[in-house]
């Protein structure tokens, strides 16, 4: 009511809004105040990630069983729609087994660390122009500094389960997590650099005035946070930490039931955690060109924040998985010296722009080109430079032969 | 200072996602480095080739289709053989070519879940299996048609096999041979160059032949080894000899080699459907033997109790996983006085050790994979 007598009748769009009215027009100290907002927008984030968890357990499912020509759940209600619903009652009332030689605490512990900084992430995310529940200064470095709980978390989990599956999987998290947490820095570091701020919000309105989005600015640091992302969330083709084929389940194998549950949802939220880094670094946030005063920021921002997140299970159901060693010496020589070499890059045409004060029309596109090119000559150059072939060349077919008996072997990889 | 360490033991299997069955890799590691690996076997031992002694011949052929069971048509065909050669029984035209596409289409459904199962061990999610058991189904309803089965056939009969094809068997083969080559390119083009396939399984476990041939493992692997050896080519049976095919060798005897013969024998078997479809001959499908009735509808029925003469014999065919032979010892009476199976899967696992030791965990699991073993046939 007071909104709309106040004649800013759009502002409804912006659900945080209304809200702030309300409890403002009650009328109580700002201390209180303070608390009950948070307290309800707090509910709201967790009550949407939930849902849109149990949702995207449905659409993974069905997208990938698209990919793979079957059907997927569609016995459980309509097109199998209360399929995660049903999970979700099952692992609710199944007995939560502590193994005997697990030690107890940890293994009781490690489920509820994994599980806290992936919903805690999302206090510094902007759903929209006045929805972020804490305009932190540092957002940047609280996503980072929240994400790198989960890695001690998983250890806890694996060396906590006493089980030898889960410890060769925990013993490689750790190196994987570690390796490509460098990388992520470096990706947002020249992010940084390039805006100038660590604070989200302001990154969207940068995006918002410039007229444009940084996937266009500086793609390369864009894959990377993918590929680290990728590693954080334990999605092909670096699920090594998991790796079905090998060790079961990984550093979960002994959890069941709710426990488990825990791990599970924990691993999509960390996901749209991701996601929502991604699109509010590098895809332009709640914004979309002006279209922003039509929809609501909140609906822009979560159709991008599930795009982001479709590429994730795009690569489950098409990439193998890649050998511990293979995945380090990608993080180690290939993505750091790359990232290296972007922050350098991006702090040198930070400083040629700010000194010879180009026009933004001029200087955006500019840097947009140069970045784009250097990231080509870069990934295939230091590829070339390393030994990388591509698959291309180095498959071939079997040598065909009518006569048995003569021997083909040249023995060229046996080393 | 030292630190005590001790190695680090780890079971893959009996119940693990990548043993294919319940077998048992026993894995001594040092970090991810695996520095010994024992095989332990036997947990799906089922004693057929003491139960075979209790049976007839013809009931023994059930037992065949359950050794390797993705691959029955050619366990049938093994052992029917060899009870063939022990009778001395000629077997009609029309049958050889019967068993011989049979043979052909259970190959070509054994490598598909050959190679799905590798890209599965590689980590891919479960997508190219899928995908191959699309092809397969399309064979298992080939099979269905023929003899009422998709899984275990029981096919073949001594002296024949066990009903003829029924008339709408033979568009629907030709239908389903326009549409796999499109498949087979599919695949070819999907995996061959795919870049983490690659990544993942060139240069793994390498067998040099001369480890091959001492350890006398066949098929796939062997000829993965560079050695173009093919019991098709070297001893036709069926009606291999009436057929052009190549065989496919690899140069560098790794993981990766014996991946791409498979997808290069699916093109193989292809072409030799294509010609024994063409050339398929009329006449019975079943030679009568001694009692042997033919109903109406075209289904024979072997006697049961067949005496085949005091003596032995040796049946060896090319089943998709190596050279499968039963011998078969005769003393007069109407069942085998000693069956043994010679099955490809359990000797081509023997050189595991020596191809797993230096590699990693990731690598064993592609490793056991590129062997393509059902654990039915290796215990028996």
């Amino acid at each position: 009511m007071v909104i709309l007598l106040k004649g800013e009748w759009y502002d409804l769009r912006d659900l945080a809004n209304p809200v702030r009215e309300l409890i403002d027009g009650i009328g109580l100290p700002d201390a209180v105040d303070y608390v009950l907002w948070s307290l309800i927008a707090s509910v709201a984030i967790l009550t949407w990630l939930v849902v849109s968890v149990i949702a995207f357990i449905w659409i993974e499912r069905r997208v990938v069983a698209l990919m793979q020509n079957r059907k997927g759940p569609n016995r459980v209600g309509p097109a199998g729609l209360l399929q995660p619903i049903a999970d979700a009652i099952k692992l609710l009332l199944k007995e939560a087994i502590t193994t005997r030689d697990a030690d107890r605490m940890l293994f009781w512990l490690a489920p509820i660390i994994v599980f806290i900084p992936t919903i805690v992430v999302f206090a510094v995310v902007p759903f929209g122009e006045s929805m972020v529940l804490a305009n932190l200064n540092v957002g940047v470095l609280f996503l980072i500094a929240v994400a790198g709980i989960m890695t001690p978390a998983v250890f806890i989990a694996g060396w906590s389960s006493n089980n030898k599956y889960a410890l060769l999987a925990a013993m490689r998290t750790i190196a994987m997590l570690i390796s490509y947490e460098i990388v992520q820095v470096l990706a947002l570091l020249s992010v940084v650099i390039f805006i100038g701020s660590m604070n989200l919000q302001t990154f969207v309105s940068w995006q918002d005035e410039y007229n444009t989005w940084l996937i266009f600015i500086m793609p390369l640091p864009l894959v990377a946070y993918l590929i680290a992302g990728a590693v954080e969330i334990n999605r092909s083709p670096m699920d090594i930490s998991e790796a079905e084929s090998e060790l079961a389940a990984g550093y979960h194998t002994e959890y069941g039931g709710i426990k488990f549950g825990f791990f599970y949802q924990a691993e999509y939220m960390a996901g749209f955690a991701i996601a929502a880094a991604v699109t509010t670094l590098f895809l332009g946030g709640w914004t979309l060109w002006g279209l922003e005063e039509w929809i609501p920021g909140w609906i822009i921002f979560l159709g991008k924040l599930y795009a982001v997140f479709f590429l994730y299970i795009w690569s489950r159901g098409t990439l193998p998985r890649l050998r511990i060693d293979q995945l380090m010496s990608f993080a180690w020589k290939f993505m750091l010296p790359l990232m290296l070499v972007n922050v350098l890059v991006i702090g040198a045409e930070v400083f040629i722009w700010e000194e010879t004060g180009a026009s933004r029309n001029i200087a955006l596109p500019a840097i947009g080109a140069v970045n784009t090119t250097l990231a080509v000559i870069l990934v295939v150059g230091w590829g070339r430079f390393l030994g990388h072939g591509s698959g291309r060349q180095r498959g071939y077919r079997a040598t065909l032969t009518r006569e048995i008996g003569k021997i083909y072997y040249t023995g060229a990889e046996a080393s | 200072m030292t630190i005590k360490s001790e190695p680090f033991v780890v079971n893959v299997g009996p119940q693990h996602p990548s043993t294919h069955g319940v077998f048992r890799l026993r894995l001594t590691l040092d970090g991810e480095k695996i520095i010994d690996a024992d095989m332990v076997m036997g947990y799906l031992h089922r004693s057929m080739e003491k139960l075979a002694e209790e049976r007839t011949y013809t009931q023994n052929i059930p037992f065949t289709d359950r050794t390797d069971y993705l691959a029955a048509m050619t366990g049938n065909l093994a052992y029917v053989m060899a009870v063939e050669k022990l009778m001395k029984i000629e077997v009609p035209e029309r049958a050889q070519f019967l068993r011989t596409i049979m043979a052909e289409l259970q190959r070509i459904a054994s490598h598909s879940m050959a190679i799905g199962i590798f890209a599965n061990d590689c980590g891919a999610w479960q997508t190219p299996v899928m995908h191959m058991f699309r092809d397969r189904e399309k064979i298992l309803d080939l099979f269905e048609m023929a003899c009422g089965a998709r899984l275990t056939l029981n096919y073949m009969r001594i002296g024949g096999v066990s009903r003829d094809i029924p008339d709408e068997w033979m568009p629907q083969a030709y239908k389903l041979l326009k549409e796999l080559p499109k498949r087979f390119a599919e695949y070819e083009d999907l995996l061959l160059s795919n870049e983490i396939i690659v990544a993942r399984s060139r240069g793994v476990g390498v067998l040099t032949p001369e480890q091959a041939i001492a350890h006398s493992v066949s098929g796939p692997m062997l000829r993965g080894s560079g050695v173009a050896w093919d019991v098709r080519k070297a001893d036709p049976y069926a009606a291999y000899d009436k057929l052009d095919f190549e065989i496919a060798v690899g140069t560098n005897g790794d993981a990766y080699d014996r991946f791409v013969i498979r997808l290069a024998e699916l093109r193989q078997s292809l072409h030799i459907l294509e010609q024994a479809l063409d050339m398929m001959p009329g006449g019975p499908v079943h030679e009568r033997l001694g009692t042997a009735t033919v109903q109406p509808g075209g289904q024979s029925i072997a006697p049961l109790a067949l005496r085949p003469p005091v003596g032995e014999a040796y049946g060896r065919i090319e089943s998709p996983r190596g050279e499968l032979g039963y011998y078969i010892v005769s003393d007069g009476g109407p069942s085998p006085f000693r069956f043994h199976i010679r099955s490809p899967s359990f000797i081509n696992l023997t050189p595991i050790k020596q191809m797993a030791i230096g590699t990693t965990v990731a690598d064993a699991i592609v490793i056991l994979g590129s062997v393509d073993i059902v654990v039915g046939e290796v215990d028996r």
